[in-house]
């Protein structure tokens, strides 16, 4: 009993985020999500301060640590100064370490993150990828969007930024010496292999269910995560 | 009353922004969506006020998109934070100033922890020499893009071409505010006016004579929640926090939505679109949407810029119903077009033909 909870004292998220939680509820009362998941971050906390390995397990393997939109506005109101949005990213953290998140559906949803935000990191050097937001999986981005789609470079330059080009500016290249710094410090720091933790894991669990996963963003498991 | 009482009560509340020799770092949402606002910000540091903003092209995304959708471990996005300290220290700046509040929320965050645990930041330190042979040293002054268009609210203002006034009315332009989330709710002291009492954007509009609205869920989330956008599974959250808010701020009728942070525009935008196309409802007035705007995009509009220098033009809701009330000067035949004129043809008419 308490290893899982050990395991969570090591990320300091974790140790700023719960220091003594009283199970107000006034976390619940301000969580947008709380409104509209069924989730209750005051349960959350309250599991885990019972230390219970078993509980904080079936917690690590559930849907409810992913519900959380991490907009922090717990963090504002807690009486006991927890932050429960700084909990839930040390959970999440845990969950992927250990290869528990594809034991839920919201949990398997970090493939499609990885695929999206975490390659554009490594690929461009940002987090989002203007030409890769396609208007197909964002109908709700509208027909502007669509229309900058189809003029991305002449829309891009009328409004000054410096698309895809060299020197500084907005959505410039960014330099390959800086690319591979950027490549050099995920290497050394786990950010690789959160990412490999992700596809492997990932991969694991398409087999087990038998459906189709390839390296794209179009087959059965995808599909079945994204939308 | 005691004058030092209350200064007391308020120091809280204020903040140290610097007032020159800033190092610039960009926003990965604001520049796919909003790059006029960018450019227009420099515009304004560099013309207007002549000051010194360092903007180089070797800075990359902080990974604060990456780290708040829980795909980027905290050590590797602590190393990067590093990295664009390192930067800023090469480049002989003390002033960081990031355009994202993501981002400002995130380097406030690296800073606090650092703070409490110094063997942390040791080991950052430690990271960044292997990985980059870099060194560096914490900012003087953390600032956010907006906090320094505040701080120079009234000298724009005495700049400035139009008033946010109703020029048949002589009225204020009514305006609700809406503060990015990691602005100041995680780290209160951080943002003026803290959390409670966030004065940033409602400096701006009653400076330039606009008149702030207060509405029920003023502070509630705009609804990026990060992975609750980035998966279409899960963006009903994004869409039903956007809508709470615009149910909210219906009945007291306000002409603009002004941001600071860059998610919050586009997300208060786009689902004012989203919503009138799927259920026909429409939040301003004659059918239309409210408009929603970024600071610098007004700040350069009360300066005289161009609406489609500034970039108006990528927003799905119209922003003319507000051009035309304050009376701004614009060629309607040139908002699709490119640089020379360059004809781009223009974005299909949404299925409510009001709704543009």
């Amino acid at each position: 009993m308490g290893k899982l909870y050990d395991k969570l004292m090591e990320d300091v998220r974790f140790e700023e985020g719960l220091k003594a939680c009283i199970n107000c509820g006034t976390c619940t009362a301000i969580c947008p999500a709380a409104e509209f998941w069924q989730y209750d971050p005051r349960q959350v906390l309250d599991s885990i301060q019972s230390r219970n390995d078993q509980e904080i397990e079936e917690l690590l393997k559930s849907d409810v640590i992913w519900y959380c939109g991490e907009c922090m506005s717990c963090k504002t109101r807690c009486p006991r100064d927890n932050a429960p949005g700084l909990v839930i990213m040390a959970l999440r953290s845990l969950s992927q370490d250990l290869g528990f998140f594809v034991e839920s559906a919201k949990g398997r949803q970090q493939l499609a993150v990885k695929r999206s935000v975490g390659d554009w990191i490594l690929k461009t050097g940002y987090c989002l990828n203007p030409p890769e937001i396609a208007y197909e999986q964002h109908p709700e981005q509208g027909t502007v969007w669509e229309w900058e789609l189809a003029n991305m470079p002449d829309v891009m330059a009328r409004l000054g930024a410096n698309f895809q080009g060299n020197g500084a500016g907005a959505l410039r290249k960014i330099p390959a010496e800086s690319m591979e710094e950027i490549r050099k410090i995920f290497e050394i720091t786990g950010g690789l292999e959160r990412f490999k933790q992700i596809e492997d894991c990932s991969a694991k669990k398409a087999k087990e269910l038998g459906q189709n996963l390839d390296e794209g963003t179009d087959n059965e498991y995808f599909n079945n995560i994204y939308g | 009353m005691n004058v030092e009482g209350k200064k007391l009560i308020w120091q809280d509340y204020q903040k140290e922004i610097a007032d020159n020799n800033y190092y610039y770092v960009r926003s990965c949402v604001r520049q796919t969506f909003f790059p006029g606002s960018e450019t227009a910000f420099l515009r304004i540091l560099k013309t207007e006020l002549n000051k010194d903003v360092c903007d180089q092209s070797i800075h990359t995304s902080c990974t604060g998109i990456g780290y708040h959708s829980d795909v980027v471990p905290i050590e590797t996005t602590m190393t990067v934070v590093a990295r664009q300290f390192a930067l800023m220290t090469e480049a002989g700046y003390k002033n960081f100033v990031p355009s994202c509040i993501t981002s400002f929320g995130l380097y406030t965050e690296v800073l606090e922890t650092w703070h409490h645990f110094p063997e942390l930041e040791a080991r950052i330190r430690e990271n960044l020499r292997k990985a980059t042979g870099r060194e560096f040293e914490k900012p003087d002054n953390l600032a956010h893009a907006s906090d320094v268009i505040f701080k120079f609210r009234k000298e724009i203002a005495a700049k400035s071409k139009y008033r946010l006034i109703n020029k048949n009315t002589g009225e204020p332009i009514k305006v609700v505010d809406h503060i990015g989330c990691h602005y100041s709710k995680m780290f209160p002291g951080k943002g003026i006016g803290g959390a409670e009492y966030p004065y940033v954007l409602a400096g701006m509009i009653e400076e330039w004579g606009g008149e702030v609205i207060d509405y029920p869920e003023r502070r509630h989330c705009c609804g990026f929640g990060f992975r609750q956008y980035l998966v279409k599974q899960n963006r009903g959250y994004s869409l039903a926090c956007s809508r709470k808010k615009f149910e909210s701020m219906e009945p007291y009728e306000p002409e603009l939505i002004l941001t600071n942070c860059p998610g919050c525009p586009m997300f208060l935008d786009r689902w004012q679109y989203a919503i009138n196309e799927m259920e026909g409802k429409s939040y301003g007035k004659n059918g239309q949407g409210i408009p929603v705007m970024t600071y610098e995009e007004l700040a350069g509009l009360m300066l005289g810029y161009d609406p489609w220098d500034l970039g108006l033009q990528v927003h799905q809701v119209g922003c003319e119903s507000l051009l035309d009330k304050i009376g701004i000067e614009y060629d309607p035949d040139k908002k699709y077009k490119g640089l020379e004129d360059k004809e781009l043809g223009k974005p299909k008419t949404p299925s409510n033909i009001l709704f543009v």
